[in-house]
C-alpha cells in the first residue's frame, strides 16, 4: 500500500496551525499488515475508560463542533445522526460500514487492513455515546484480507469491561450491498436490497432497535476526535469543511492508490504526492461511479473540497478522484461504467431496472460501428427520466455520471454520434469493472 | 395542509390504474411506470387521487399529508 501523503491546503486555510500535520488516520500504518493493538495504543494513546453507567454525551458535542460529516459519500453530519439516534429510548446499535462497494475506492479496505483499531475505537466511542451494547462490524464477504485484520483486531480487543460486543458480519458482495437500507435488511436477516417504506435506521434499524451506520472512515475519525478534540480536528482543512480525508486516485499518477489529504487541497498537490502524471488527462471522474466527469482544463486549479467541487457539480463523495488519459475514449469508459452500474442495480424499481440498460445501450449504440445521430439527445431523456425514482439513489448517480459526461466530453459525443466508433472505443477498461454481479 | 403523490417504486408494477384514475396529474413513461411532480395536489384531485391509490393492485400508490424524504 501506498504511504500516505502530506497535503497541505493552498491557501492556507484559517485555521491551520504549525502543529497540524498528516497523516493522521494512518498515521501509525505499517507497510503491508495492519497495526496490533499494542502498535495502536503506542501511537494513538489510550481511551479514556468507560463510565460504568450512563451515556457519554459530550462526545457528540465534541463532534458537532468538529464539524465530521460521513465518509460513506452522502456527507451528513455525523452529530446529527448521532443526535437522532440518542434521541430514542430504546437501546441503540452501533453499524460500522466497511463493504466499500465503489470499484475504484480501497480507502475503506486500507484502513481496516492497515489501521483496524482506530474505527473500532470510534464506533466503541460512538457505542458509549449511544448506550448500545453492539457494535456490528459489516465488511463484503469476498474481502478476506479485510475480514482477516478485522477478526484479528477485534480477538486481540478481547471484551472491555463495560464494553459493547464486537461482531462480525461479512456481506454479500454488490454496488448496492453497503447502501444503508440494503444493508439493515442483509443485517436484519432479509434480503440485501434497497428499502422504500418503513421506519429510518435512526428509528428501528437492525433487530428493530436505533441504529447508528457509518462507514469505517467516519469511525476512525471518531477515534481521533475522542483522543484529541474538535479544535485539533479543526487545526486542518476549512472552516466548512474541516478535518482530512481518504482519497483514491487512480489513472495516469505514478503512484496509484489511498492518500490521507486536508480538506481544501489542491488536485495538483496531491498528483505531486502521487508521483506526478505519467501522460496528460482528459478528464477527472470525481466521487465514484455515481459521480462526475470534470474535464482537464479545471483540473490545474482546481481545490478538494465540496464547496470548489460544487462548482463543478461535483463532490468527493467516497473519495474517488479517477484520471483518464487522453488516449482513452471518454464515452466508451461511461457506457462501460453505466452498463456495470445497470447490471448493479437490484431491478426492484421499474425506473431504473429498466431506465439504466436502456441508458447503457444507448451509449454503447455511440461505440458500436454505426453512426446514432439521435442517441445523445435520447441519453439525456433518459438520464432525466430515472432521476429521483427508485427506492434508493442508484439510478440518480448513473444520471449524475451520464450527464457530466455529455457536458464533458461534447466534442467526442458529437463525433461518435456522426460517425459511429472511434480508434479508442475498443481499447481496455481504464476503470476496473470487477465481477457482474446480480 | 398539503397532500402530495408518492409512489413506492418497489411494489409499482407498472399496472397504470393510477393514469387511468388521475390523468390531470399522472403521466405514464414508456415502461408504463407513473410520472407525477411533487406539487401539493388540487383540493378537488383529492378524491380522484384516493380513488387512484385505492385501486392500484400493489397499492403502490400514496398519499401523503407532508412531503416527507423518499429515502431510506
Amino acid at each position: 500500500m501506498i504511504p500516505a501523503a502530506m497535503l497541505a491546503a493552498e491557501p492556507q486555510p484559517t485555521h491551520a496551525t504549525a502543529g497540524a500535520e498528516l497523516p493522521r488516520l494512518l498515521s501509525s500504518s505499517a507497510p503491508d499488515r495492519a497495526t496490533t493493538l499494542e502498535e495502536h495504543l503506542a501511537a494513538h494513546g489510550e481511551l479514556a475508560p468507560p463510565r460504568r453507567r450512563g451515556r457519554e454525551t459530550g462526545l457528540i458535542a465534541e463532534i458537532d463542533h468538529a464539524g465530521l460529516r460521513g465518509r460513506g459519500g452522502a456527507g451528513f453530519p455525523t452529530a446529527r445522526k448521532l443526535r437522532a439516534v440518542a434521541a430514542s429510548r430504546k437501546k441503540p446499535v452501533v453499524v460500522l460500514n466497511a463493504t466499500e462497494g465503489e470499484p475504484a475506492s480501497r480507502k475503506d479496505a486500507t484502513l481496516v487492513t492497515s489501521v483496524p483499531h482506530l474505527g473500532l475505537d470510534g464506533a466503541v466511542l460512538a457505542a458509549r455515546a449511544l448506550g448500545a451494547d453492539e457494535v456490528i462490524v459489516a465488511v463484503c464477504e469476498t474481502a478476506g484480507e479485510s475480514i482477516d485484520a478485522l477478526a484479528r483486531a477485534i480477538a486481540e480487543r478481547g471484551t472491555e469491561r463495560h464494553g459493547p460486543r464486537i461482531e462480525l458480519r461479512p456481506t454479500p458482495p454488490g454496488y448496492l450491498a453497503g447502501q444503508e437500507s440494503a444493508l439493515i435488511s442483509h443485517l436484519n436477516g432479509g434480503p440485501g436490497l434497497p428499502r422504500f417504506l418503513g421506519p429510518m435506521p435512526f428509528e428501528r434499524g437492525v433487530g428493530g432497535r436505533p441504529t447508528m451506520l457509518s462507514n469505517v472512515e467516519t469511525y476512525s475519525h471518531i477515534g481521533l476526535i475522542g483522543r484529541h478534540g474538535a479544535d485539533w480536528f479543526r487545526e486542518l482543512g476549512t472552516d466548512t469543511e474541516p478535518g482530512s480525508a481518504l482519497v483514491t486516485i487512480s489513472g495516469v499518477v505514478a503512484d496509484e492508490g489511498v492518500y490521507e489529504i486536508e480538506w481544501g487541497t489542491r488536485l495538483r498537490a496531491l498528483v505531486q504526492a502521487a508521483g506526478g502524471m505519467t501522460a496528460a488527462p482528459r478528464a477527472a471522474l470525481l466521487g465514484g461511479y455515481g459521480g462526475t466527469w470534470v474535464g482537464a482544463e479545471h483540473l490545474a486549479e482546481l481545490s478538494l473540497s465540496d464547496a470548489a467541487l460544487a462548482r463543478h457539480g461535483a463532490s468527493l463523495g467516497a473519495g474517488v478522484i479517477f484520471l483518464l488519459d487522453g488516449a482513452a475514449c471518454p464515452v466508451a469508459e461511461t457506457a462501460r461504467i453505466v452498463r456495470w452500474m445497470a447490471d448493479q442495480s437490484a431491478h426492484q424499481c421499474g425506473p431504473c431496472a429498466n431506465g439504466l440498460p436502456a441508458l447503457a445501450g444507448e451509449l454503447e449504440q455511440l461505440t458500436h460501428g454505426v453512426p446514432a445521430p439521435a442517441a445523445p439527445q435520447r441519453i439525456e431523456a433518459l438520464a432525466a427520466l430515472v432521476r429521483r425514482r427508485g427506492a434508493c439513489g442508484h439510478p440518480d448517480g448513473v444520471s449524475r455520471m451520464a450527464l457530466s459526461a455529455i457536458a464533458t466530453f461534447p466534442d467526442e459525443f458529437h463525433d461518435h454520434a456522426a460517425r459511429g466508433r472511434c480508434e479508442a472505443c475498443s481499447a481496455p477498461s481504464r476503470l476496473p469493472l470487477g465481477a457482474i454481479r446480480r | 395542509m398539503s397532500h402530495h403523490l408518492r409512489v413506492n417504486p418497489i411494489t409499482c408494477e407498472a399496472h397504470g390504474m393510477c393514469h387511468e384514475l388521475l390523468p390531470e396529474r399522472i403521466d405514464l413513461d414508456e415502461w408504463g411506470y407513473p410520472l407525477f411532480d411533487s406539487r401539493p395536489l388540487e383540493p378537488e384531485l383529492l378524491d380522484h387521487a384516493r380513488r387512484a391509490a385505492q385501486a392500484c393492485p400493489t397499492f403502490a400508490l400514496l398519499i401523503e399529508r407532508e412531503k416527507k424524504p423518499g429515502r431510506a
